[in-house]
C-alpha cells in the first residue's frame, strides 16, 4: 500500500473515501435518525466522539494487544465510548438523546468504526489515526446531514426546525417515514454515479465502491474469527 | 389478539426490522443476490436471535439489574462470544450445515438486528416469552425482506436498467418501494 | 506529530503467538479500565439524567391535574391502593399513580400512566382523573410512533386534546359529535390512532377507578 500524506489521511474519509456514500458502511444509522438535521447532527458527532477516541486508544495501545484478541479489544474499546456518549447526551440534551434511543447504542455495530481501527488505526502512529478518525467521522457526519437536509426540508418543510415555505406547503410525509430514507440515499447515489459518470476516472471511482462494500463485509468477517473471512462473488 | 402474537406480528411486518426499523441493512445490501443465500442468511440470523434474546432475558434477570451502565458493553461481548461458539458446535455437529451456514454466521456479530433485538428487548421490559416472541417475529421479519429482496434482484439482474443505476443506487430504490408496501401493515394490529 | 516516525510497514505483522496468560491479562486490564471510565462517567452523569426525568414527570403530572400545589406517588392495584409498592404476589400488578394535591393539602385528582397498541406501535399517555366528579382532568401522550402528520396528531393536535378536559368516561371516539357525555370528536385521517387514545384510558379506568374511588373517599371527607 502506497504511504499516504497526513492531508489525504484527513481528506479521504470525507470525500474519496466517504463512508455513507462511497463505501456503504453504518447505513443503519444513516437511514434511521436522519428524518430532520437536528437528529442527524447529533448522530453524526455522537459517532465522530467514538471514533475519534476509539482511534487514538487503539493506536495508543497497538503495541499491547496481542493479534488473537485484538478485535476483542476494539469492540471492548467501542463500547466504553459508546456508553460514554449515550451517558453524556442523556445527561446534556435529553430531548435529542430520546428521539436517537436505541441508535445511539447501535453506534457500537456500526461496521465504519470497526472498519476504520482494523484498517488504519491499529497500524498508524497517534497522530495520523486521529486524523484518519476526524476525517472519517466528518464525512459520516456530512452524509448524515446532507440526507437530514433533504428529508427535512422536503417532508416537514422545514430547517432545523426552522419553517421555509409558509402555512400552504404540504408536505412529502413520506420523506420522513422509512421509505424516504431508503428513496433519498438512492437517488444520491444514482445522482453520484452520474456525475462520475462524466469524469474520466469513472472506472477508479467504480471499483472502489465495489471494493468499500467487499471491506465490510471482510471486517465483519475478521470480527469474530479473527482471520479475513474469504468473500464469494455474491456478495457485494 | 393475544399479547405474544402481537409482538411476534409487529416485530415481523408492522415494524419490519429491516424496512421500517433500518436494522441489519448490511446482509440486506450484501448477501440479497440470490434467493437460496439469502434464505440461509435469514435461518442463521433467526437462530442467533432467538439465542440471543433467551441470554439477554438471563443477563437482564440476574446480573445487569444492579449495573445498568455495563448494558451495551456486556450485551456486544455476549453476542460476540455467542457468534463463535455457534460456529464451533455447528463445525463439530454438522459439517455440512457449517458449509451452508458457515460463512454467514461471523457476518452475524456486526449486523444490529442481534443489539438492536437486545436493547429494544431491555427497553421494553420484555420477560422471557415475550422476548422469544419478539425475537422469532424479527428473525422472520428479516428473511422475509431479505427473500423479498433476492427475489426482485434475481429479476432485475436481467433487465435492462441505465448504467448509473447498476448497483446500490437501484437496491435501494427497490427497498424504499418494498418499505412503503410494508408500510400498509400499519393498523392491521390494532384491535379497534 | 508524536510518533510519527515509526514505520507502518513493520507494524503489519503481527505478532508470533502471544501466550494465552498474556492474552488474558490484557483483555484483563482492558476490561478494567473501560469499567472504570464507565462508572465515573454514570457517576457523574446520574444526578442530571435523574433530574430531567424528575421534571419530564412533573411537567406531564401538572398538565394533566391542572397545576397542583404538589404530588404524591401511590401505588395502585385492581383492589386497593398503597402508600409504598406492596410486597409480594402484589408488587407485579402495581401501577404508580400520581395524587395532585391543593396548597392545604387536599387532594383534587390523580394521575395515571397507561399504555396500549395503536396504529404503528405502543402508545403511552398519562390522564387525569377527579374521582369526586367522575370526570377526567385532560391527557397527555408520552410516547408514540404514530404516523408523522396524520397519527402523532394525538400529541399535536391541541384541540383533540383539550377534548379531553372535563369530559366523562367511559369515552367514546366518534367521527360526527352528537353531544352525548364522553364524545370524542376523532381527528381526520387519524381515525385508528384516536380511538386507540380513548380505549387506552377506558381500559385503564375500568381496571382502577374502584380502588381510587375508594381511596379519596377515605382520605377526603
Amino acid at each position: 500500500m502506497r504511504e499516504t500524506t497526513q492531508q489525504e489521511d484527513f481528506l479521504r474519509g470525507i470525500w474519496r473515501e466517504n463512508p455513507v456514500l462511497i463505501q456503504m458502511l453504518g447505513l443503519c444509522p444513516a437511514l434511521a435518525v436522519t428524518n430532520n438535521v437536528e437528529n442527524s447532527l447529533a448522530m453524526g458527532l455522537a459517532t465522530l466522539f467514538v471514533l475519534c477516541g476509539s482511534s487514538l486508544l487503539v493506536s495508543l495501545c497497538q503495541r499491547f494487544i496481542p493479534g488473537e484478541i485484538r478485535i476483542s479489544a476494539y469492540i471492548l474499546i467501542i463500547a466504553t465510548f459508546v456508553t460514554v456518549a449515550d451517558l453524556s447526551l442523556q445527561a446534556l440534551v435529553p430531548d435529542i438523546h430520546k428521539a436517537l434511543g436505541a441508535f445511539i447504542a447501535l453506534i457500537v455495530v456500526n461496521c465504519m468504526i470497526l472498519g476504520r481501527q482494523e484498517a488504519f488505526a491499529s497500524k498508524r502512529p497517534v497522530g495520523r489515526a486521529l486524523l484518519d478518525a476526524l476525517g472519517t467521522g466528518a464525512g459520516f457526519s456530512i452524509a448524515l446531514v446532507m440526507l437530514g437536509a433533504v428529508r427535512e426540508v422536503l417532508g416537514s418543510g422545514s430547517f432545523l426546525g426552522v419553517s421555509l415555505f409558509g402555512p400552504s406547503y404540504e408536505p412529502w410525509i413520506v420523506m420522513i417515514l422509512p421509505p424516504g430514507g431508503f428513496l433519498t440515499l438512492g437517488v444520491l447515489l444514482l445522482g453520484l454515479a452520474w456525475w462520475q459518470e462524466r469524469r474520466p476516472d469513472r472506472i477508479e471511482a467504480s471499483q472502489r465502491r465495489q471494493a468499500g462494500s467487499q471491506e465490510a463485509i471482510a471486517v465483519a468477517g475478521i470480527a469474530t474469527s479473527g482471520r479475513p473471512t474469504p468473500t464469494r462473488g455474491e456478495a457485494g | 389478539m393475544s399479547e405474544l402474537s402481537w409482538i411476534f406480528l409487529s416485530a415481523m411486518v408492522v415494524n419490519n426490522f429491516t424496512l421500517a426499523l433500518f436494522l441489519g441493512l448490511c446482509p440486506f445490501m450484501g448477501v440479497s443476490a440470490r434467493v437460496e443465500t439469502a434464505l440461509r442468511m435469514g435461518a442463521a440470523n433467526i437462530f442467533v436471535l432467538v439465542l440471543t434474546s433467551l441470554t439477554v432475558s438471563f443477563l437482564n434477570a440476574f446480573i445487569l439489574e444492579r449495573a445498568p451502565y455495563l448494558r451495551i458493553i456486556s450485551f456486544i461481548v455476549v453476542i460476540a462470544s455467542l457468534v463463535q461458539i455457534v460456529e464451533t458446535v455447528i463445525k463439530k455437529v454438522s459439517p455440512t450445515l457449517f458449509r451452508e451456514l458457515g460463512i454467514y454466521l461471523p457476518l452475524i456479530t456486526t449486523n444490529c438486528a442481534i443489539l438492536g433485538l437486545a436493547i429494544f428487548q431491555t427497553n421494553r421490559d420484555y420477560n422471557v416469552f415475550e422476548g422469544l416472541a419478539f425475537a422469532l417475529g424479527a428473525g422472520f421479519g428479516l428473511t422475509l425482506a431479505l427473500v423479498l429482496m433476492a427475489s426482485i434482484r434475481e429479476e432485475t439482474e436481467l433487465a435492462d436498467v441505465p448504467s448509473i443505476a447498476r448497483g446500490m443506487g437501484l437496491v435501494l430504490i427497490i427497498a424504499a418501494s418494498l418499505s412503503m408496501g410494508f408500510m400498509g401493515f400499519a393498523g392491521l394490529l390494532s384491535s379497534t | 506529530m508524536s510518533g510519527g516516525n515509526l514505520d507502518a510497514g513493520t507494524l503489519d505483522v503481527a505478532p508470533a503467538q502471544a501466550s494465552s496468560l498474556r492474552m488474558v491479562a490484557s483483555l484483563g486490564t482492558a476490561g478494567a479500565l473501560a469499567g472504570l471510565l464507565i462508572v465515573v462517567v454514570f457517576t457523574v452523569t446520574l444526578a442530571p439524567i435523574e433530574a430531567h426525568k424528575a421534571e419530564v414527570l412533573k411537567r406531564a403530572v401538572s398538565e394533566v391535574l391542572n397545576d397542583p400545589a404538589s404530588y404524591e406517588t401511590l401505588y395502585a392495584t385492581p383492589q386497593d391502593v398503597f402508600e409504598a409498592p406492596p410486597a409480594g404476589g402484589a408488587e407485579r400488578n402495581a401501577e404508580k399513580i400520581y395524587v395532585g394535591l391543593d396548597a392545604k393539602g387536599r387532594a383534587t385528582g390523580v394521575g395515571v400512566k397507561a399504555a396500549a397498541a395503536g396504529f404503528q406501535d405502543v402508545i403511552t399517555l398519562i390522564y387525569g382523573f377527579d374521582p369526586t366528579t367522575g370526570k377526567l382532568l385532560g391527557m397527555k401522550v408520552l410516547e408514540s410512533k404514530e404516523t408523522p402528520g396524520l397519527g402523532d396528531k394525538i400529541e399535536k393536535d391541541l384541540s383533540f386534546v383539550a377534548q379531553f378536559r372535563g369530559a366523562t368516561p367511559p369515552l367514546q371516539a366518534v367521527k360526527r359529535v352528537t353531544g352525548a357525555p364522553g364524545e370524542i370528536d376523532a381527528i381526520t385521517g387519524a381515525t385508528i390512532s384516536s380511538r386507540a387514545v380513548v380505549r387506552i384510558i377506558n381500559e385503564s379506568l375500568e381496571r382502577l377507578r374502584t380502588p381510587i374511588e375508594a381511596h379519596f373517599e377515605e382520605t377526603s371527607p
